[in-house]
Order: structure tokens, then sequence, then C-alpha cells
């Protein structure tokens, strides 16, 4: 056996023997909610995603990741999909990326790789399924090896075509496979997909679903005997497939599913889509956090996926694409500085591993402050990135949330909201947005705020907090939380419980705009 | 003896353009057209036309009555 298979095969022994976080145990480590966390994964494996954007939300304030779109056709129908624009749920509704051919995207790959140096994951997800255009795929990926071989891999696919290409995307080295699985119970999966297309024939109801859920659970299967990482994800359909998806946890953990991404539906009738004309509707904050909660034993769940459009580029929420448009990059003078790239990723390296440091000394003072009460907090930041709190509330495109409890900060999600720093109309219908989106926070830190809405927000019964701008996030949050409890042990407030907050469905076509203008 | 394509609907994915055994699809300023000179309806390779078993868009690959139905060379 050479050394690379070795080191997979233990690997995937570790995958095997690891089982579930153990947050529940209330041992006070960081809770594995924090999209894998350094204590939740074994270390092998948090070695390969530590610095994966789309698999850590820590590693997603500092590197990024480059989604190219080369695969347009698709092999199943969804009905939370219009195929118009591209997949509503891997990524944005009413969004149509640039199409490009696998000469383009590699081009593309290398002249933002050379701009963005934190770019170090080029995915390829659609719109359609990689797998159903495996010729423009892999192309692709040959091409960039070739050219940028410091960039990581993934792919994203429905799983159908699957089992055909494991040892194809073995060959490329692709290190990530993600896989959206929905159920694995065909009359449920009857009433997400209408059909799929497999072996030249078009398997309708019950019989597409048994099919599908056949091939996905065999090609994660041989993903894991092969030793690639795989993520699964899943779209969250009350009424649909809810609770049923605590089954499909334990389902995909067992065939050594590494983490496990359950996303809401996104259904709004301007979408076109099945589900958004039935009115099916998306689950609430509280819903989605709840069926988190309960899978938090199973696969680690992940929480910040930002169902990115196709062919995003950037940290966080940050969208650049629009500086790379196909005439741009062609007209673009690139070389590819690959020692440059690695001296800027130590420089991040180091950085952040300084951090961690004055994170846990804050966290080992909060028992002095009531910290053992058991009172958890939901908070929501802004932020631009690294880490840091530094967005000015008018400017956020989305908020970060935390949980903060004696174990410390935990991410548990992010919601987007409509800007409201536009300067002119609407500004009080977005604040009203933005309250909606966070109304589950007890407090919301920014580096910046203007008193209008610093009132409406208190008005509102969410605390404004400006004083730790640019300060590091985890640190801040568990500084302003041993404060809060201080003032509930000295009775000047009383710790109560908000309500559930929306997670935001329509206007993302108009967002869409705002970007590229 | 041909399918066509029905410009207004299609979404220009080249699903079909994959699938087809004989060719018969190209794209053509975003959306895909088949060459009715090509086209088989897919006979004597599968059992039905692929193209409109794998489009996302129903009615949209459709028989084109233009043209006489396809007949198999006996
Ligand atoms: S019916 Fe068959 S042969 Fe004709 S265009 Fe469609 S796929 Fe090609
Ligand atoms: S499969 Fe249908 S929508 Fe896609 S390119 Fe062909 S005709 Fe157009």
């Amino acid at each position: 056996m050479d050394p690379l298979t070795a080191q997979q095969d233990a690997i995937m022994q570790e995958i095997a023997r690891h089982k579930g976080c153990g947050s529940g145990g209330g041992d006070g480590k960081t809770g594995c909610g924090s999209t894998a966390g350094r204590d939740d994964l074994p270390p092998e494996i948090w070695e390969k995603v530590k610095n994966h954007p789309c698999y850590s939300e820590e590693a997603h304030h500092h590197y990024a990741r480059m989604h190219v779109a080369v695969a347009p056709a698709c092999n199943i129908q969804c009905n939370y999909c219009n195929r118009k624009y591209d997949c509503a749920n891997e990524s944005r509704p009413g969004v149509v990326s640039e199409r490009l051919t696998p000469e383009q995207a590699a081009r593309k790959v290398v002249a933002v790789a050379s701009t963005i140096p934190q770019m170090t994951v080029l995915g390829i997800a659609g719109p359609g399924d990689p797998l159903a255009n495996p010729a423009k795929t892999f192309r692709t990926f040959e091409l960039v090896s070739r050219a940028a071989p410091d960039i990581k891999l993934c792919l994203s696919t429905n799983g159908l075509a699957l089992p055909d290409h494991v040892d194809t995307i073995a060959g490329f080295k692709v290190d990530h496979v993600t896989i959206t699985i929905n159920m694995i119970d065909p009359e449920i999966g009857a009433r997400i997909y209408p059909w799929v297309f497999w072996n030249h024939r078009r398997y309708t109801g019950v019989e597409a679903a048994r099919l599908l859920t056949a091939r996905q659970l065999q090609g994660l299967e041989m993903l894991t005997e092969r030793g690639i990482l795989c993520k699964v994800n899943s779209v969250m359909i009350p009424g649909v497939n809810d609770r049923h998806l605590i089954e499909v946890n334990r389902a995909v953990k067992e065939r050594g599913a590494f983490l496990h991404n359950i996303m809401p539906l996104i259904s709004a009738p301007e979408h076109g889509t099945v589900f958004g004309l039935t009115g099916q509707r998306g689950p609430t904050a509280q819903e989605l956090k709840t069926l988190q909660d309960a899978c938090e034993g199973g696969a680690n769940m992940m929480r910040h996926c930002r169902q990115c459009r196709a062919d995003a580029v950037g940290l966080l929420g940050e969208d650049r694409s629009a500086e790379f448009t196909t005439d741009k990059i062609m007209a673009m003078d690139v070389s590819y500085d690959l020692d440059g790239r690695r001296a800027y990723q130590a420089r991040v390296e180091e950085d952040r591993q300084s951090r961690v440091e004055a994170r846990e000394a804050e966290l080992r003072t909060l028992d002095g402050h009531g910290g053992a009460s058991g009172v958890t907090v939901l908070v929501a930041v802004a932020t631009k990135g690294s880490g840091l709190i530094n967005e000015h509330f008018g400017h956020a495109r989305e908020f970060q949330v935390y949980e903060l409890s004696a174990a410390g900060a935990k991410f548990v999600g992010h919601r987007r909201v409509d800007l409201y720093c536009q300067g002119g109309y609407g500004e009080e219908d977005s604040l009203a947005g933005i309250i909606r989106a966070i109304n589950d926070c007890h407090a919301v830190f920014v580096a910046k705020i203007g008193g209008c809405p610093k009132a409406d927000l208190i008005a509102a019964g969410i605390e404004p907090v400006d004083g730790y701008a640019h300060d590091d996030i985890a640190t801040s949050t568990i500084a302003w939380f041993k404060s809060y409890l201080d003032r509930i042990g000295r009775g000047e407030i009383v710790h109560a419980a908000r309500g559930d907050a929306l997670i935001r469905q329509g206007g993302l076509i108009a967002l869409q705009s705002l970007n590229v203008a | 003896m041909a399918l066509k394509i029905v410009a207004s609907q299609c979404t220009g994915c080249s699903a079909c353009e994959a699938e087809c055994p004989n060719q018969a699809i190209s794209e053509k300023a975003g959306t895909f057209i088949i060459n009715p000179a090509k086209c088989t309806e897919c006979i004597g390779h599968y059992d039905n036309p692929q193209c409109a078993a794998v489009c996302p868009v129903d009615d949209t690959c459709v028989i084109d009555p233009a043209v006489p139905r396809y007949q198999a060379a006996s």
C-alpha cells in the first residue's frame, strides 16, 4: 500500500471510530455546531478541513472559495428548482450564473487566485449537476490542477450519477464531495422529486426516488471507502422531510459522511418552483435550529452554508464575481504567484493562532460571572471577515449568529438581510426586516451604528453593542456575556427568552442587481 | 421525421445535446435546435426520444408536425 493510501485508510478508520461530538455531555467544549470545530473532528480530518471555507465558518473568515458554472445540464428534477435559474437551494433563487467553457473557467480560476490570495478552493456545483456534465467538469479539474496546483478541488452532486464517476473523482484528488440527500424513504422522495433520468430512461414517482436514494448511498459509501471526504447537504422542507432528516442524518453518518449541512428550503411564488407555486413554506430560524440540534450527535452539523450562487467569488457573504466576468478575465494579464500565495497564507495562520489563546483566556474567566447559571443567549454580529466585528450596521448584508453559554461562543448560523444603508427610500422597511431576521437575538455587535436604528433596536429589545469595534468576535461576545450575566446577578435586568426569527425568502433578485451595479 | 425544440421554452441547459445518439442537437444563440436531417426520433437506439426524456421543461422537445415521421430502414 502506498503511503497516501495508508494515510487515507487511517483517516477513514478514524471517521469510523469517531462517534458524534458529545456536545450534549456538558463537558464544556466549544460545541460541534461551530461547524466542525477543532474539538469535534479527528485531528487528521481537522487538518484537511481547517482552512476550508465551506467546512469551517472560522476558516471562511480567512479563506475564500469560488465556484465556476461549467455544468448546466441536470439529470433530475426537484420541486424546489426552476431550471431557468440556478439551483434554488444549492444556489440562490432567481440567480443565473455566467456559463463558462472549461478553458474559460480555468483562466478565471487563475485570474481570481492571483488577485485574491485567500482563494484556496474551487468548487463545481452547477447550475446543473456536475456529474451530469462529466466531460466539462473533469476537463475543468484537469486544466485547473495543471495551472494552479495548490487549489483544492471540490464537487457537489445530487448523487444519481455518482457511482459511475467515483474513480475519476479519486484520480483528480478531489478531496471533498458534497451530496444533496433529502430523503432515504422513497415515499417522501416522491414528494420532492417528480422524475430522474437514468440509463436512457425517465423514471417517475416512488420508483424514481428509490433509484435516487440507492445511488446516493452507494456513491457515499464508495467515496468513503476511497478516503474522499464527503459532506451531505439536506434541504429542510417543513411537513415533507423535516423529521425524516433525523433518519437521514443517522444513515449518512453510518456511511461515513463527516459533515451534515441542513439548509432551509427557500421558496417563494416568484421563484416559479413547484414548491413556490404550491405555497410550500420554508422553516423558521427556530425550526431549523431545533432540527440541527436534534441531529447534533449524528454527523457533525454545518450551519454556515450561505447557499451562495454557483459562480460566487469571495469571503463570507461577499461576492466579487462582477470583477471577474468573462470579458474581464480574457483581457487580464495573469501570472500565477505560488510563492506569494503561500507567504500570505502563512501570515494568516500566525494571526489565527495568536487569537485562539486570547479567546481561551477570556472563556476561563466566565465561571466567576455566573457562567454556570445555564443561561444561553443568541447574539448577531456584523462582520466582513477575519473573525472581527468590523462591519457597520448599515452596510451588513448578513449577520452571523452566535450562541453564548458557559461553553463559550458557538457559531449557529447567519441571516441574510437587505442593506439598511442604501441612502434613500425604504430604510424603515429594511430596518424592520433586519429586526425580523435577528429577532431571536439579545444583542447585535457592530463596528458602528447610527442613532436612529440604535433606538429602534433597543425598542425591539435587541441591545446594539458598538463597544468592541474591530475586536475578535469570540473574545468580545464572551466579554459582553460576562457583563450580561453580571447585570442579571445584580438584579438590573431579568433574562427573558426571545421570539423566533424569519429566514428571508424573497428579494434576492433585487439584491443581486445591487451587487452588480 | 424529427423532433423540434420550442425555442421560447428552452432554458439552454444543454442536457439534450449530450443525450442525443445522433448528434442532431446544437446550440444556437443561447437555445438549442434539432437538425431534422439527423434526428431519428431515437428509433433504433432507445425506446423513447432522449431529448424529451431529459429536458427539464415539459413539452419543449416535441414532434415537429412540419416533417413526416421517421421511418426506420427495414
Ligand atoms: S429525438 Fe433522439 S435523435 Fe432526435 S433530437 Fe432528440 S435525442 Fe436526438
Ligand atoms: S434539455 Fe430542454 S431546456 Fe435543456 S437545452 Fe435541451 S431543449 Fe433546452
